[in-house]
């Protein structure tokens, strides 16, 4: 009765190589969003050293001077000053160590969370599945943007608080993919092998399924750190993240939004930066997919 | 089969917006922040501050104060806002008139400027505007609501300033309109010139709103479109010497379009939470606007009327999505 190809087929997994890196660095979507984000944390991280002047250093004297290449400029302030004559670009670049600050926090929590609660729903089944999948239809019924201003108001604001708002919001994006992919990869024939010579229940989930799903858990937790960025300067704006003397790119923006008739690059300083910064992750995050994937890749 | 299945989901739609209704009850009384701190006057008698409470039900345990909710909600009781003091539901529905005219505006440009994009990325298949078109529209997938809304302020309000920064309508030309629907109202009144300052007004946020979910559908139907085009049924079509452009606005589109449909439906809960964030910053007095007041004020009546509210909406878009699946495929009708 017992067939060889059974016994072997457990094996038969597509092996992990060390030329997936190559494949990956061929992706120009990673090299480019990858890039950026890695020269954003280098800057995050050098900020004192790299950032022309302190970031809250008031001076009266030089407040709202356009940026550099306009006329009143003054020399040394190059992205121009606010209301208040703080410099612009020494606030952008340690706007960017809160930014970052949240987008891997954030972003790695909803995925374990969301990841555990996803590969017990899809394996498992029954009522531990209904339960978990419940939970998930009343948290999408919620506005995201309106639950996280309720959650930080409920913790009191806070870069701890925001990111507590963003994990218990956005767990459900992993959960919800991750069960999928667990349903997908349950019905294929190496768990079929596996369970038929007899491995564990738990075992298969945490060694056979599991390490499948990671190159899609990769690439969603690259596309959710950019949300978070998103959220994080949504909450700045509102006014309900961080304590208004620390910079963040978000209340930048609401500072920008209100003075804009009076000083344009206010606004469009930290725009540019979280555009550019939300691309790179989304880029990054297609691109991994793309690269990690091998039935996208053929 | 096809009711018992409506009724299925009717039902689990009901205890999802039962769960919905205890998370926001249970969040909102765990809110640091007295409510009734902040519309005392500065010296007010603890005499006149456990009256206040009383009045609001905030003397009763939490499980009395739910049930005592609940059984109001059910009358269509929502209570009186606290820092408004006015009626709940009639602050609801004298706002979401608004929110639902910008939502389904954004809607409808979403699926025109998303629609046109991906028939002509399929019309112009293989010649170089095809990857210019996939190229602009990756990049313009990862932009936000958010981000669209302040570029939008920036380049059509600041540097060329052709449309309003704020508000729903010029102040000085309001007409009495007899529904809270002015662009609609204005439109069958016939009262153009109040059309075209509601549309001015209106033009940023539905773009911000739209510009989103159009290169979620540009990607999706564009994708669909082409499978389609290889399909006998279009070559058939071809060979009687259909044109091209017929060819895919007849024959390919019409295959096309049902999962891009259903993927716009479910996207639309998105476009619909988006509303909170930019009717902020265009001061466009919907629910959204009032919703993020009402947390800054800790307005507890509000706020719950406010969640049940978009909760039913979403709710309500799921279920439509659903029920236009099953229509579009008669496969999962009998299913």
């Amino acid at each position: 009765m017992a067939e060889p190809v059974i016994v072997i087929a457990p094996a038969t997994k597509p092996p992990r190589v060390p030329s997936q890196l190559r494949g990956l660095l061929a992706e120009q979507k990673v090299l480019f969003g990858g890039g950026f984000i890695l020269l954003l944390v280098v800057i995050a991280t050098l900020a004192p050293l790299i950032a022309p002047k302190d970031p809250l250093e008031q001076d009266l004297m030089l407040g709202s001077l356009p940026p550099a290449w306009l006329d009143g400029a003054e020399p040394g302030y190059y992205l121009g000053t606010d209301d208040l004559g703080r410099d612009i670009l020494s606030r952008l670049i340690y706007g960017s160590r809160i930014a970052l600050l949240v987008a891997f926090a954030s972003a790695s929590l909803a995925a374990l969370i969301g990841t555990v609660l996803g590969l017990l729903a899809g394996w498992y089944g029954g009522w531990t599945d209904r339960i978990i999948s419940r939970i998930v239809d009343i948290w999408m019924a919620f506005p995201p943007v309106l639950l996280s201003i309720l959650l930080v108001a409920v913790f009191g604001s806070g870069v701890h608080s925001v990111i507590a708002a963003i994990v218990i919001i956005d767990w459900t994006r992993f959960c919800r993919v991750v069960r999928a992919e667990t349903l997908a990869q349950a019905q294929l024939d190496y768990i079929t092998a596996a369970r038929t010579v007899g491995f564990p229940r738990f075992r298969i989930l945490t060694r056979e399924i599991f390490p499948n799903i990671v190159p899609v858990l990769i690439a969603l937790v690259s596309l959710e750190m950019g949300i978070a960025v998103v959220v994080e300067a949504i909450l700045s704006f509102v006014g309900l993240s961080v304590s208004s003397d620390t910079p963040t790119w978000g209340g930048m923006i609401a500072q920008g939004r209100q003075l804009i008739h009076h000083a344009w690059w206010l606004l469009v300083a930290p725009l540019i930066a979280l555009f550019a910064t939300v691309l790179a992750f989304n880029q990054l995050g297609g691109g991994l997919r793309r690269a990690l994937d091998p039935v996208l890749k053929r | 089969m096809i009711a018992v299945s409506i009724l299925n989901r009717l039902i689990m739609a009901a205890v999802t917006l039962f769960g919905v209704a205890v998370i926001v009850f249970v969040l909102l009384r765990v809110v640091p922040g007295d409510p009734i701190a902040m519309m005392i006057a500065p010296g007010a008698s603890p005499a006149d501050i456990a009256a206040l409470r009383a009045k609001y039900g905030l003397d009763l345990s939490l499980t009395a104060q739910f049930g005592v909710w609940i059984e109001a909600v059910l009358i269509g009781d929502f209570g009186t806002s606290i820092s408004l003091r006015r009626d709940v539901l009639e602050l609801l529905l004298s706002r979401l008139p608004a929110t639902l005219e910008l939502a389904f505006a954004a809607l409808i440009v979403a699926m025109l400027i998303g629609g046109t994009v991906a028939v002509i990325g399929t019309l112009f298949r293989r010649t170089s505007l095809e990857p210019a078109i996939d190229t602009t529209n990756g990049v313009l997938l990862a932009v936000p609501d958010f981000v669209w809304a302040l570029a939008l302020v920036l380049m059509l309000g600041v540097f060329i300033p052709v449309f309003p920064l704020s508000g729903r309508i010029d102040p000085t030309l309001s007409i009495d309109f007899v529904t809270p629907f002015y662009l609609l109202e204005s439109l069958v009144r016939f009262r153009f010139d109040v059309f075209f300052d509601v549309a001015a007004h209106i033009v940023m946020p539905v773009l911000a709103l739209a510009l989103p979910l159009a290169t979620v559908i540009t990607r999706i139907l564009k994708e669909t479109l082409l499978e389609a085009m290889v399909q006998d049924y279009v070559l058939l079509a071809r060979l009687k010497g259909m044109s091209e452009t017929r060819l895919v606005l007849q024959e390919a589109l019409r295959n096309a379009v049902g999962p891009a449909l259903s993927l716009t439906g479910v996207q639309f809960t998105f476009l619909v939470g988006g509303t909170v964030i930019v009717e902020r910053i265009f001061a466009y007095p919907g629910i959204g606007n009032m919703a993020i007041d009402a947390v800054i004020n800790r307005d507890l009546p509000l706020i719950q009327g406010l969640v049940l509210v978009f909760g039913s909406i979403f709710i309500v878009i799921n279920l439509a999505v659903d029920l236009l699946a099953a229509a579009l495929n008669p496969r999962l009708c009998h299913g």
